[in-house]
């Protein structure tokens, strides 16, 4: 399968992408330079984490309205396959890909360690390969992951199992000590309706080899490369189009 | 010609920064601050008419300048 990983001006987790996607899971990954304007043949998009646009005016704001973004668009609402991790997921809330918004971290510190997440429901792609009750331990590094959105965005995040990733103890509860950030209900990730569009601030591309000490962040990749080869939400129409 | 445009955090968001200079402006002994809100500033230099600036400004703060889903915005032009 063949997953692009985008680059913007001060994208930093590009790299680690390619290699996972690449080295590791042994896929075709690519960079795609933010002016392109087509995502050619991809069948997945990444929307790696880093600090686009120095982070200027708000997380993510300026990255929304570069060339790409419309070609990923398309792609994405045509069923396409995307991930926006860490500063990917702030570029896809901002560009309303995603509900919602990341807001200052509450203690005002960047937090950079590792957390436990919860993984409430296999049903996306992005959490199909996690074994059911498998408490995931992947790192953190953000200053503005506290997730914000208001009460009836989040009842139907809930009600929708759209909740992918929850910050919890290592035993898997949900606590206000487990969460870094202050996300309203702990949140670490979520997708959209239709399941194939996913935001996670947690970095699983850092965690996805054993000799990095865990591999808990692979099972991410995995899912999504495993929904591709069961040939489902492909957005080749879009990218067509695009 | 200037648009000047107050960006500040929605009521319901939690606004760490504006909580911490609160707890510094009472450490320094001011008394009776009941809420500070940490925003933005943006000055925009502007050329030709301000009434058809107007609805343009608009348009910028909700689509760029601001996140509707978290701040609010207000500007005038002068």
């Amino acid at each position: 399968m063949r997953f692009v990983i985008l680059q913007f001006p001060g994208s930093n987790c590009d790299q680690d992408c390619v290699h996972v996607l690449g080295n590791v899971l042994g896929q075709d990954a690519d960079y795609l330079w933010h002016k392109q304007e087509s995502i050619g043949d991809a069948d997945a998009v990444v929307v790696p984490g880093g600090f686009s646009y120095g982070d200027y005016l708000r997380t993510g704001s300026i990255a929304q309205f570069s060339p790409v973004m419309k070609a990923v668009k398309a792609f994405a609402n045509s069923g396409g396959l995307v991930i926006g991790i860490c500063n990917g997921f702030q570029i896809l809330c901002e560009c309303g890909l995603l509900p919602g918004a990341l807001v200052r971290n509450r203690s005002l510190q960047f937090r950079c360690e590792h957390v436990f997440l919860k993984v409430p429901t296999a049903d996306s792609p992005f959490t199909r390969e996690v074994p059911e009750g498998k408490v995931l331990r992947v790192p953190i590094a953000h200053g503005e992951g506290c997730y914000f959105a208001d009460e009836e965005t989040l009842a139907k995040l809930q009600a929708n199992e759209r909740i992918l990733f929850q910050y919890t103890t290592e035993a898997g509860e949900l606590t206000d000590g487990a969460n870094p950030n202050g996300s309203l209900l702990n949140i670490a990730g979520i997708c959209n309706e239709g399941r194939n569009i996913c935001g996670m601030m947690p970095h699983p591309e850092r965690a996805s080899e054993d000799i990095l000490g865990e591999d808990d962040g692979r099972l991410v990749f995995e899912g999504m490369l495993r929904h591709l080869e069961a040939g489902a939400g492909l957005g080749q129409a879009a990218v067509t189009e695009a | 010609m200037k648009a000047k445009i107050v960006i500040t955090p929605k009521k319901a968001v939690l606004d760490p920064q504006g909580k911490t200079v609160q707890t510094a402006l009472e450490h320094m002994g001011y008394e009776g601050v009941k809420a500070v809100h940490v925003g933005k500033y943006l000055e925009i230099e502007l050329e030709g008419d301000a009434e058809s600036w107007r609805p343009k400004i608009d348009e910028a703060c909700h689509k760029l300048l601001s996140n509707p889903v978290i701040e609010d915005y207000h500007f005038t032009i002068e």
